[in-house]
């Protein structure tokens, strides 16, 4: 029974998974990253320690807080009531929820070392040219902050690919909603299915190494041109 | 009281440290050169009147109120009509020269404004239009200094706000974008507001000077004025000078000399400086400069010119004194002054009135403005 769909299917629902969970992410995480890295409020660094929690947390704690936020009897399954679901745990909605917690740190951590390695200078310089707040934010800040989305966007593409303990609390294992490629290979090692775990792990292997060589490369390319001496010398 | 014509700031306010109080009027004409020792406040003031920093007080140029804080106004930073030139370049590292030049003026909008600086004649004359495609990266700490003015300028400002925009570059740098910043105070109309620690950048570029010493504004006025006042701590300094305005009158092309006219006589330097009607900007030591009662008539010196005493300032138990002169027989002219002993100032008794005449011993021309034409159509 192991036909091209057993792997096709965990493979293109992860590739789903991880695009998706990445889009949102970029949306939200880049507005708490903006913040955190221009905010003089002194209890920053509390939402700050709250967006790196899953960096530490085992994550089946918080898949087991996601499932109960998810399931019926908390906000999800209230959510999902309003079009007649009767909860959002077990379900792809319910996977991009927990995946965006579960990688938010890693994409708010890049984008906000690359805001505050702008420095004020160029914001600055920016708002005395006439450039509104939001006008220097898009047109200077993200720019230059370009390494820093970069980094953010892999990396959280990239953990949402691997992730395993969360989703095997909150997803389970249903074929093209929740079964993705981490459960899909600890499903095949299980039921010694050696040969499909071989080709899925050895796929991940190439995939990750793929993934941090490209990063390297192209955030060496992107600073040439990020860091001109004028931001070396403290401008 | 809205003063057109006029900066009017006044702004007060806790540094972090000490007290900043600063009130000056000074024309929206012309370089005003905010001088101080470091750490005195003057940056601070530059950068609340971008709007960068924000202070109590009120704040008007040439009739905008930019600021009042009675009536809780404060205009943000890209509402007012500044250019601001860091100590550092700090051009847009993701934009080539070009787009940085432009940033300001793409947003700066209504292109009608009848004063508006051109991109073509303004990239000429600061030397960049070879620099438009590269990087800021690929550019020399003075060619990035030059696109940095540029940037502010283009952006259509009704002043230009200056700090130290030398001060991060080294001394032949320094001698290089010099010319550049005399070229911008002769040919544009623009006011600017230059902050500097450095005497002699003064001495070069300011019309009007605001001095400053640990928060306070210690006195604002035209440069020569101050420079000749006992009160200011300019007259006793070691490198004291006066700075005139001079026209050439005259060249002697046998001698090589230039004749020129000042306030209250006439003044030869050496070389040839220029075509007759032309102004320079004459700067006179203190230390060159003596005095006798009678016209000395077997001397080498070229330069000697009637004056009356108008004060006589000792520093200190030190063998030496200021003497402030006003040039003209009738003392009607522009002030200079001499640094000489306090024996002198017995033996001549050059007090205050004294009929006098100033031995000029070397006169140096303070601009050097080559002859870039640049028109504001």
């Amino acid at each position: 029974m192991s036909g091209m769909a057993d792997l096709s299917a965990p493979v293109l629902l992860t590739l789903q998974l991880a695009t998706l969970t990445t889009i949102v992410l970029l949306i939200v995480g880049t507005p708490i990253a903006w913040w955190l890295a221009r905010s003089k409020a002194r209890w920053k660094e509390v939402v700050a320690a709250l967006v790196a929690m899953p960096l530490v947390l085992p994550p089946t704690v918080l898949g087991f807080y996601l499932l109960l936020l998810l399931g019926p009897g908390g906000p999800g399954g209230w959510f999902a009531s309003l079009y007649g679901a009767r909860t959002l745990a077990f379900t792809f909605t319910g996977l991009v929820i927990g995946s965006v917690i579960y990688s938010l740190p890693f994409v708010v951590q890049p984008i906000r070392n690359a805001f505050e390695a702008i420095g004020e200078r160029p914001l600055e310089a920016a708002a005395t040219l006439r450039a509104s707040p939001m006008d220097i934010f898009w047109s200077v800040a993200v720019p230059l902050a370009r390494p820093g989305f970069l980094t953010g966007a892999v990396l959280g593409f990239a953990h949402t690919v691997g992730e395993f303990g969360v989703i095997l609390m909150i997803g389970g294992n249903i074929p093209g909603q929740t079964r993705v490629l981490s459960v899909a290979i600890y499903d095949f090692v299980e039921t010694q299915q050696w040969t499909n775990a071989h080709i899925l792990a050895a796929g991940m292997m190439l995939f990750a190494f793929s993934v941090i060589l490209a990063v390297m490369m192209l955030e060496k390319r992107l600073t040439r041109f990020g860091h001109s001496p004028d931001r070396r010398a403290g401008a | 009281m809205i003063n057109s014509g006029a900066i009017d700031v006044s702004l007060a306010g806790d540094l972090g440290g000490f007290a900043l109080n600063a009130a000056f009027t000074v024309p929206a004409l012309g370089v005003t050169a905010l001088f101080g020792p470091s750490g005195c406040g003057k940056t601070s003031v530059l950068r609340c009147m971008a709007g960068l920093q924000r202070l109590d007080g009120r704040l008007s140029v040439d009739g905008d109120i930019w600021q009042d804080s009675d009536a809780g106004a404060f205009r943000p930073p890209h509402q007012r009509a500044v250019g601001y030139v860091f100590q550092e370049a700090s051009l847009f590292a993701h934009l080539n020269v070009r787009s940085n030049l432009l940033f300001g003026a793409r947003r700066s909008g209504r292109s009608g404004t009848l004063n508006r600086i051109q991109f073509e004649p303004l990239t000429r004359m600061l030397n960049i239009t070879h620099l438009l495609d590269r990087d800021p990266a690929a550019l020399s700490g003075g060619e990035r200094q030059r696109v940095a003015i540029g940037r502010a300028l283009l952006s259509n400002p009704k002043i230009l706000l200056m700090d130290e925009p030398l001060s991060a570059l080294d001394q032949s740098t320094k001698n290089e974008l010099l010319p550049y910043l005399e070229a911008l105070h002769e040919e544009l109309a623009i006011p600017v507001v230059y902050v500097s620690h450095d005497m002699r950048e003064v001495e070069r570029l300011a019309d009007t000077l605001v001095l400053m010493d640990r928060g306070q504004v210690t006195g604002s006025g035209p440069l020569a004025e101050l420079q000749a006042n006992p009160a200011l701590p300019l007259l006793g300094a070691p490198d004291a000078a006066v700075t005139l305005d001079g026209t050439i009158e005259d060249i002697d092309n046998a001698y090589g000399l230039t004749l020129f006219s000042i306030s209250g006589g006439r003044i030869i330097a050496a070389g040839h400086q220029g075509a007759p009607g032309e102004h320079r900007r004459l700067r006179i030591a203190a230390s060159d400069v003596s005095f006798t009662r009678s016209k000395p008539v077997d001397t080498s010196i070229l330069n000697i010119v009637p004056a009356v005493v108008i004060s006589v300032t000792v520093h200190g138990p030190g063998p030496q004194a200021d003497v402030v002169a006003a040039l003209g027989e009738d003392g009607s002219g522009a002030r200079i002054v001499g640094r000489v002993t306090r024996r002198s100032v017995d033996h001549l008794s050059l007090g205050e009135g004294a009929q006098v005449f100033a031995q000029i011993k070397g006169v140096a021309i303070a601009s050097s403005t080559g002859s870039t034409r640049f028109s504001t159509a």
